[in-house]
Order: C-alpha cells, then sequence, then structure tokens
C-alpha cells in the first residue's frame, strides 16, 4: 500500500485517532495502548489478547494489510489511506477532515466501513441463545427493528458493542473491525447446537450519513423513504440488492448499507454521484462521533467497563433486568440499584486546546476524579469537545473541573451529550 | 538569509543571531486543518531540543520543539489566536516563535532545503 506519511513525522508528530501504522502495530501485539499520556492498556477486543485473525497472519502490516473492496475507488478520490484494524482505509479524502466532518453535519457524506464484521445468526433458538450473551430484549423486537447492544463477559465489562436486527429467520449482526474475529468466535461457541452463525465476509458496508441522506436514498430506493431511526429493509438500491439499516455512528441521520462485495464500487459511484453527497474518512467518522456522545471501542469502553458506568443503562432492557439471564448480570443489576464508582461523561474544555485520550481529569482542589478516554476538536461544535470517566459526585452537568493538558491546569465543564443536536428520523 | 530545516519538519530562517521558526509545507500536510497552537512568550530561555511550541490538528498533536539555544524574542499571537492561519502560508506568516541564538555554530548540523527534499522523498 502507499505509504502513510514520513515515519519520522508519524512517530514524532503523536497521532490520537486509533488509525495510525504505530496503533495498528500494537493491535497486531495485542497490546494496544492509548497514545498518551495514560498509563491504561485496555485490550482492544476484549477476548483476552486480541490476536487477529484474518486468514492471513499479520506480522507485517505493510505487507499483509488487507484491502476493502472499494480500495482501488478510495485511492481514485484521492484518499489518504492507513491502516486500521488489519486493513487499508482512508482516512480522509483531499477535502480534509474538518470540511468532510461539515459536509456530513450540512449535507451527506459515504463512509467506507467494510471492515466491519457483518454475520447472521439464525435458528429457531437464535434469540434466545443470543440474549445469554447480551442484556438487550431481542424477543421483544419486532422484525425488521434493529437494537443497539453490547457483548458481556462475566464481570459485566463490554466485549464489545453491536448493532443486532431481527430479520427473519434471526438476527442480522454488525460488530467492531477490531473484535469481529473475537466476537463470531465466542457467538459460535457460546450458541453452538442452538442456532448457526453465518459470516458474511462477502459483503461490503457503506454508510451514507447526513440531513440529506434521506432524501438520496429515497431517490434512488423509493422503499426506503419510509424507515424511521434503527429500522431494516432488504431494498433494491437502483437495482442492486442490499440490506439498509437506517442508523449510523455519526448522529446524522442515515444509512448502513450492507452490499454484496462485487457490487459496492457500482454502488458507491451511484451514491456519491449524487450532488449531495461526497466522500468522508475515518477522521471525519471519529470527530463526528465524539460530537454525538458515541462510544469508541477499546477506548470509551472495554472489558474493564460495565453498560451502566458507560451511562448505557438504556442497552439493559426492562425484562431482563427482571429476569437477568445475561453475563455478569449481578454485577449490572448491583449497579443499577446502588450505583457505580465511576460513570462517563461528556467534557467541555473552556479554552482552545484539545484534551485528548489519557487526559488526568481532577476536581478543584487537584483531587484526581477521573480520565478522559476521547478527546479532540469538534469541527461542529468550533472548539475542543472529550468525553470521559469520573467520579460519580462530579458527574452533573455544570461541574466545574481541571484537565491537565501539558501538566497545566485547563478549565473544562461537565456536560449532558452529545455536543450536537441529532437528526435522527423517528417517525 | 539563509533557511535551514530539521528532520522534525521545522524550517529556520536566520537573519543575524535571530532565527525564525516555522513548520514545513510537509509537516502540515501531514496533521491537516490545525485547531490549536500555543507559541512560547518572549523572554523564555529555551535550549536545544526543549519543547517550544505545540500544534494540534483535528487528527494529531505535536510539540514543536527549539532547533537552537536561546531567548524567545517573540511567540507568533497571530497564530495563536487563529491557527488556521498557518495553513495558508506555513513558511512565512505562519511563522511560530523567533529565537535570539546563543550558540549559532548549532545551525551547521541541520539541512539545506535540498536535503530537506532529499529527507523526506527519502
Amino acid at each position: 500500500m502507499d505509504r502513510c506519511g514520513d515515519e519520522a513525522l508519524e512517530s514524532r508528530w503523536q497521532p490520537f485517532l486509533p488509525l495510525t501504522e504505530d496503533e495498528t502495530r500494537m493491535f497486531m501485539r495485542g497490546i494496544f495502548q492509548v497514545p498518551r499520556q495514560s498509563g491504561a492498556a485496555p485490550n482492544p477486543c476484549g477476548f483476552g489478547r486480541c490476536t487477529v485473525m484474518l486468514g492471513t497472519k499479520m506480522t507485517d502490516t505493510s505487507e499483509n494489510i488487507l484491502t476493502t473492496p472499494l480500495d482501488a475507488l478510495h485511492r481514485d478520490l484521492g484518499a489518504k489511506m492507513v491502516p486500521f484494524t488489519g486493513y487499508a482505509l482512508p482516512v480522509q479524502y483531499p477535502a480534509g477532515i474538518m470540511k468532510e466532518h461539515l459536509q456530513t453535519r450540512a449535507s451527506a457524506s459515504l463512509f467506507d466501513v467494510s471492515h466491519m464484521g457483518q454475520a447472521l445468526l439464525k435458528g429457531d433458538q437464535a434469540i434466545e441463545a443470543f440474549e445469554a450473551l447480551v442484556p438487550g430484549d431481542y424477543q421483544i423486537l419486532v422484525e425488521g427493528k434493529t437494537r443497539y447492544t453490547v457483548l458481556l463477559n462475566d464481570k459485566g465489562g463490554i466485549l464489545d458493542d453491536l448493532m443486532a436486527t431481527r430479520i427473519e429467520g434471526g438476527l442480522y449482526l454488525v460488530v467492531n473491525a477490531a473484535c469481529k474475529d473475537q466476537d463470531f468466535a465466542h457467538i459460535k461457541a457460546a450458541t453452538e447446537g442452538r442456532a448457526e452463525l453465518e459470516i458474511l465476509d462477502d459483503r461490503a458496508l457503506l454508510a451514507l450519513q447526513g440531513p440529506k441522506a434521506g432524501d438520496v436514498l429515497a431517490r434512488l430506493a423509493p422503499a426506503t423513504q419510509d424507515m424511521t431511526f434503527m429500522t431494516f429493509k432488504q431494498v433494491d438500491i437502483a437495482g442492486i440488492p442490499c440490506f439498509a439499516t437506517r442508523s449510523g455512528y455519526t448522529g446524522e441521520d442515515g444509512f448502513e448499507i450492507s452490499v454484496a462485495a462485487s457490487q459496492a464500487v457500482q454502488l458507491a459511484k451511484l451514491l456519491l454521484a449524487e450532488a449531495e453527497v461526497e466522500p468522508a474518512g475515518l477522521g471525519a467518522r471519529d470527530s463526528l462521533r465524539l460530537e454525538a456522545g458515541l462510544c469508541l471501542y477499546g477506548h470509551d469502553i472495554t472489558t474493564d467497563i460495565t453498560p451502566i458506568e458507560a451511562d448505557l443503562k438504556w442497552a439493559v432492557n426492562k425484562r431482563r433486568r427482571e429476569q437477568g439471564g445475561f453475563p455478569g448480570a449481578s454485577v449490572i443489576l448491583d449497579q443499577l440499584a446502588n450505583g457505580t464508582k465511576r460513570t462517563r461523561v461528556g467534557i467541555l474544555p473552556e479554552g482552545r486546546a484539545p484534551a485528548r485520550e489519557g487526559t488526568e481529569i481532577q476536581d478543584l482542589d487537584g483531587t484526581t476524579i477521573g480520565t478522559v478516554t476521547s478527546g479532540g476538536y469538534g469541527p461542529s461544535v468550533g472548539g475542543p469537545v472529550a468525553m470521559g470517566y469520573v467520579t460519580p459526585a462530579f458527574s452533573t452537568p455544570g461541574t466545574s473541573v481541571n484537565l491537565i493538558v501539558r501538566g497545566k491546569p485547563l478549565a473544562a465543564q461537565i456536560v449532558k451529550m452529545p455536543f450536537t443536536q441529532k437528526t435522527y428520523k423517528t417517525t | 538569509m539563509s533557511v535551514k530545516y530539521t528532520e522534525d519538519h521545522e524550517w529556520i530562517s536566520v537573519d543575524g543571531d535571530i532565527a525564525t521558526v516555522g513548520i514545513t509545507d510537509h509537516a502540515l500536510e501531514q496533521l491537516g486543518d490545525l485547531v490549536f497552537v500555543e507559541v512560547p512568550e518572549s523572554g523564555r530561555t529555551l535550549t536545544k531540543g526543549d519543547e517550544a511550541a505545540v500544534v494540534e490538528s483535528v487528527k494529531a498533536a505535536s510539540e514543536v520543539y527549539a532547533p537552537v539555544s536561546g531567548d524567545v524574542v517573540e511567540g507568533n499571537a497571530a497564530i495563536a489566536d487563529d491557527p488556521a492561519a498557518v495553513s495558508g502560508d506555513p513558511a512565512g506568516n505562519g511563522w511560530f516563535f523567533k529565537i535570539k541564538m546563543s550558540d549559532p555554530s548549532e545551525l551547521d548540523g541541520l539541512m539545506d532545503e535540498a536535503g530537506y527534499k532529499a529527507h523526506i522523498d527519502g
């Protein structure tokens, strides 16, 4: 693949997106470390050591890097390609992260997220078998509805977060790229004899995101017009059979579109030909999700963090709270009743300096009360934004805290997330 | 006036014993849109290799190191107020700080333009 830039530059100009060659190597070695300041070394995949099993032995990222079906298209569009979770992916196109971010909020952008894992879990007992791994209620969910959930370990820690949609005969799953092999091995083993896991590694995944995404897709696939947030439909988009889910990772209305790898380029070109749509890379995807207050696995949520601590209580559905029967239920039910020692919050630095992942959070007396888990510049906010964990006493919106950036305390406030208004189509 | 370059992608323009320091086009291209710049205050004494300034883009952050030793004469307040101003003119109005060199011989180890070009192409 193309060089991602001068190596000396990349090693010294400290990157913060989980996108660099250095960081990818750490993924490979299974000792993912946050880039700076933090002593924590969370495992990105949540299944003990993260060994990457993608069909090839990946000891050298430059030689054994995988590509998505859109690889040539990205290069034609002038993308800057970087290795991420074993794949060469566009971090940005010539427009740059800032413009791509703002384009997504104002109109629509197309993201290639084909590195993510897609699978079907089928069989008469698929729902019950899946529920044994997650705290979500999938029995109540009707066909064609999507629900966000988390795979849990026995301590209630998060192994991965994922989207699961009820489809005829089972579930359609979309999981994080860095975790997909472990996730699928875990699901397969745990549902053995009760359900069949079919990994859809012959499909690409495109995300069309932004307030104009609905108009664009309705033009090419009228059947998508009446879809609301977190619903799923099998549709033909200009004659190409697709799975469309009205969801995303930007805080905007939009779709994630699963398509046969062989037709992915045709679909991407079709969508990019629409006047409202521009390509956007992983850089914009990260700043968009941060402003939307959405967690990045391996950073904001890990095996050591429960969904209650992560402020994802809503993912533990009512019937499951009453009945339990998911991994770590005792821990999670106890935290629901008695509270946690830390909680995920939004943090708005008052100055202009971004507070990056690993930044220490102190109270006004200088006592450590937590750590930033994601932080950067929010192009739509027009300033720095962050999220992290603090002790519950300091989690109320409006609480003043200090962020220790380069040894100096910077004033910040705990705020309610998202940082930007969501535009989901709910009706 | 001569311009020298460091392996860390800084340029140093020398006029008498005053050196003006900035980051190169190549560095800027790698960083992308700048969102935060912190420059040193005048009067600060820097030793070659000290962290002198901070530059952050949406996706990355870095310290700018002092390429030579001396006392800071001026930090560029204009780019601290408006980091995007660096993008238009990194080799001109986008300068970071001016330093009164205490040991001009430190310049000897730095690259000229051809050497720097070879460095980034290499």
